[in-house]
């Protein structure tokens, strides 16, 4: 059984039709990559599956449960993690603030996090955390003062705290300095490891994506054009032609 | 130390000026819950005073019924936690400054109706002769054991208000005030922390206007209009908001300021206003936000 | 039944002048994101102005231009330079009380420089009675009703068929675009300050009459303004013009057929009530969120 299933995906915004009809599936553990030209419908489509936006036909299954429009919220709850393109950290709260409220929702009940200890038992976890993503020195920091790389780190760190079975990752090296690129890529493949979730990564840096991902889907103008092994995809001439323009 | 100077403050003082420290007091219960609600939480609320009053209301009512304060004390946070609840759900479906409108809307709503509703509340003749309440058989009739009540009882509530902040709800609310679109898809429960937020911050209010009423033991409309409601976001804004001591600083001085600028008259509104301006202008953060600035530098 | 179309008629003309408050809140929010919390002290000032001006022996139209000026300069470009520029980037919240001080200041410093009493304003139009049918129509109301109606067409129209007008509607909708497409943004927010000021002086002098000039007769207009703005739709210009109308007819109703006492919560609980179920307004688009 597919652990994410995205059935005849659709998003229309008026005349325009930002995802036309998009299938695809996760595999448990599995890491796919989702590359296209800007303004191919990526992030609409990792919107319809999140709930954050309702998708104007189609199905998004979940470990065989039609999760289609449900809240986000939801989603979190039953393991759907995900990171943002913009930057989306807490930004008043310290960087080992950010990571325990991460993972607090998912411990308890709402009125026994009120009596529970003030890092929620947390804290070890999150300092192993802070320790994986190297961001020790700046542990007690407000997240908001911190470098676009620092915050992109922490935003990925956040997604992964409740050891999520599935995470959407939107452009993970946007703005992440190079040298940091190959450190993140190895970090996910840690985790994919450590945590055994699935991944499905939005993103435009080519050598990222074909370093990380056995399985890529291209998108342009809202539906798959290609879809295989990096290699295969990346020499496909319709592929090429998208990207490169005629 | 603070503490100290607070217990010894009245030693010197005539009665008003007791008055004026217990009225302080009272602010800061009030002021502590609007401070949950907008600097921890990020939900604007114009509509304060309204709480204040509907615990004020509450407590009047029911001791002119010979009800025990101590048992008054948890009707009326109930009741103003379960209006807040109620007020929560505007809340859900529109923020900052539609926000800010459908609070002060229902402000004006209650005090309409305690202005108008003669058979319950008085009407403008207000309900008088509210007796001081008494703690086991010792008596609080003197302004300056009440003084000691109210005080003892701040202390209790900023504990309490202090418990919640460094809970994980406190780090809840502020996800919620810093992005809640992320905290959403975090498991975080906007729905109920934001009701929570409303609501925990009304019951503090509520808790705040039985003292209010036993302390000047006449009630009427005037002290629950918008206006009041104005100078408590100010006394949050203005002192810091999300500080755990700004609305104590900021009650200071919208309440104790004006005593000591009333050789200004008139004038004194102008440069209180005229001074808010600046101070957002120079320090959005509120006074508090200073020694951040300060350490920054340093 | 005539009673009735009376209350109407009456209704539509404080309405109007509602909705002319309404209006410049209305584009100062969608060009700047600004709340004016002190937009009812925006229509006293220029009242007072006018006032002032007319002690000195001016005729009414002169100290009303006069006040139009001052309106212009002071709560105006110097409204925007002194308090929103510095404010606008730290969110709404500080920029909010700041206003609210504002408010408080002015207000006062009209109260202790001027005067605490409220003073009788010149009516621009005759309050005589002419009668069609058994219908009483006053010369003042339907005066009100053209100059209203004739300024808030001729600023759409404006908006919307000069370059200007078009530039200012896309800083409004799209800053950042507005930006990318050579748009002198910072100008066209300007404007919208300057359009914000003038109309509130065109507001005063039309409802200065009926309320007389006073330090705090723009606490109630004020409000009427935000909840006009809100109840018609915060993002249309239109949704001003409605909402302006709708609560002076509402609140004349209210007041005649049920509860005085409560003319004044009318425009409150309509608010609450598109609050609730259409927050965006009657006539306003939905905003999808940001992610």
């Amino acid at each position: 059984m597919n652990f994410l299933e995205v059935k005849n995906c659709v998003k229309h915004y008026g005349a325009i039709r930002a995802v036309d009809g998009v299938s695809f599936a996760v595999g448990a553990g599995e890491i796919v990559g989702v590359i296209g030209p800007n303004g191919s419908g990526k992030t609409t489509l990792f919107n319809s599956i999140l709930g954050q936006i309702r998708p104007t036909s189609g199905r998004v299954e979940f470990c065989g449960e039609d999760v289609t429009g449900l809240s986000p919220l939801e989603l979190s709850r039953r393991g759907v993690g995900r990171t943002f393109q913009s930057l989306q950290v807490f930004g008043k709260l310290s960087v080992r603030d950010n990571l325990i409220v991460a993972a607090q929702e998912f411990k308890g009940t709402l009125h026994g996090r009120l009596l529970a200890a003030p890092d929620a038992g947390l804290g070890r976890h999150a300092d192993e955390m802070i320790e994986l993503f190297r961001l020790e020195r700046v542990a007690q920091l407000p997240a908001g003062s911190l470098s676009y790389g620092q915050q992109k780190l922490i935003d990925i760190a956040m997604a992964f705290m409740p050891a999520p079975r599935l995470v959407l990752l939107d452009e993970p090296c946007a703005g992440v300095n190079p040298g940091l690129v190959d450190q993140l890529r190895e970090l996910l493949l840690e985790l994919n490891r450590l945590q055994g979730g699935s991944f499905v990564v939005i993103e435009h840096n080519m050598d990222f994506i074909m370093r990380l991902c056995p399985h890529v889907i291209c998108m342009v103008e809202g539906r798959v054009l290609a879809e295989g092994e990096p290699e295969t995809v990346q020499s496909n001439p319709a592929v090429l032609e998208a990207y490169l323009g005629k | 130390m603070a503490l100290v100077a607070l217990a010894l403050a009245p030693l010197g003082l005539k009665n008003y000026g007791i008055y004026l420290l217990t009225l302080w007091c009272v602010y800061v219960m009030a002021g502590m819950g609007l401070n949950l609600t907008v600097g921890y939480a990020g939900q604007m609320s114009i509509g304060h005073a309204a709480f204040l009053g509907i615990g004020a209301y509450t407590a009047a009512i029911l001791m002119k019924l010979g009800v025990p304060f101590g048992f008054v004390l948890p009707v009326a946070a109930l009741n103003c936690f379960l209006v807040g609840l109620a007020l929560g759900f505007p809340a859900l479906r529109v923020q900052h400054h539609y926000l800010a409108f459908a609070t002060l809307g229902f402000n004006v709503l209650v005090f309409l109706f305690i202005r108008n509703e003669e058979w319950l509340t008085g009407g403008t003749f207000g309900i008088a002769g509210i007796q001081r309440p008494k703690l086991f058989s010792f008596s609080l009739d003197s302004s300056l054991s009440f003084y000691y009540f109210v005080l003892v009882s701040t202390i209790l509530l900023a504990f309490v208000l202090w418990w919640i902040v460094r809970s994980p709800w406190g780090r809840a609310f502020a996800a919620l005030r810093d992005n809640p679109i992320r905290a959403e898809s975090l498991g975080v429960n906007i729905m109920a922390y934001t009701l929570l937020a409303f609501a925990i911050g009304a019951a503090f209010a509520g808790i705040a206007g039985c003292y209010f009423t036993a302390l000047v033991q006449f009630i009427e409309p005037g002290p629950f209009h918008v206006t009041t409601s104005l100078m408590m976001l100010l006394m949050v804004i203005v002192g810091g908001s999300g500080k755990f001591f700004g609305p104590m600083l900021g009650a200071a001085i919208v309440i104790l300021l004006p005593e000591w600028l009333r050789f200004m008259k008139d004038w004194y509104l102008v440069v209180f206003g005229l001074s808010v301006v600046c101070l957002m202008v120079w320090l959005p953060g509120g006074l508090l936000s200073l020694q951040d600035r300060f350490f920054r530098k340093a | 039944m005539s009673d009735f179309l009376q209350l109407i008629i009456s209704g539509t003309a404080t309405g109007a002048i509602y909705a002319l408050a309404a209006l410049g809140f209305t584009l100062l929010w969608q060009a700047s994101g600004t709340i004016n919390f002190a937009q009812g002290e925006f229509v006293m000032v220029p009242a007072i102005v006018t006032l002032l001006a007319m002690s000195y022996g001016l005729p009414l139209w002169l100290a009303f231009l006069l006040a139009c000026a001052a309106s212009m300069l002071l709560l105006g470009l110097g409204f925007k330079r002194l308090v929103v520029d510095p404010l606008i980037r730290h969110g709404t919240i500080p920029l909010v009380i700041a206003t609210l001080g504002l408010s408080i200041g002015v207000k006062n410093l009209m109260k202790s420089s001027y005067s605490a009493e409220a003073y009788p304003f010149p009516n621009l139009f005759p309050a005589t009675l002419f009668s069609v049918g058994d219908l009483k129509i006053s010369v003042y109301d339907i005066g009100t009703l053209l100059l209203a109606g004739a300024i808030v067409f001729g600023l759409q129209a404006f908006l919307n068929r000069t370059l200007t007008g078009r530039a200012m509607q896309a800083v409004a909708q799209n800053t950042e675009a507005a930006t990318v497409l050579g748009i002198d943004v910072k100008r066209m927010v300007l404007y919208v300050f300057l359009i914000n000021a003038l109309l509130a002086a065109v507001a005063a002098l039309l409802v200065t009459p009926t309320y007389l000039a006073k330090f705090d007769m723009g606490d109630t207009i004020g409000l009427k303004a935000f909840y006009a703005a809100i109840i018609g739709g915060f993002n249309q210009t239109r949704g001003a013009l409605l909402g302006g109308v709708l609560v002076g007819i509402l609140e004349n109703l209210m007041g005649a057929y049920v509860s005085p006492a409560y003319k004044e919560g009318v425009a409150l609980m309509l608010f609450l009530v598109v609050i609730l179920f259409r927050p965006e307004g009657l006539l306003g688009r939905v905003e999808e969120r940001k992610v």
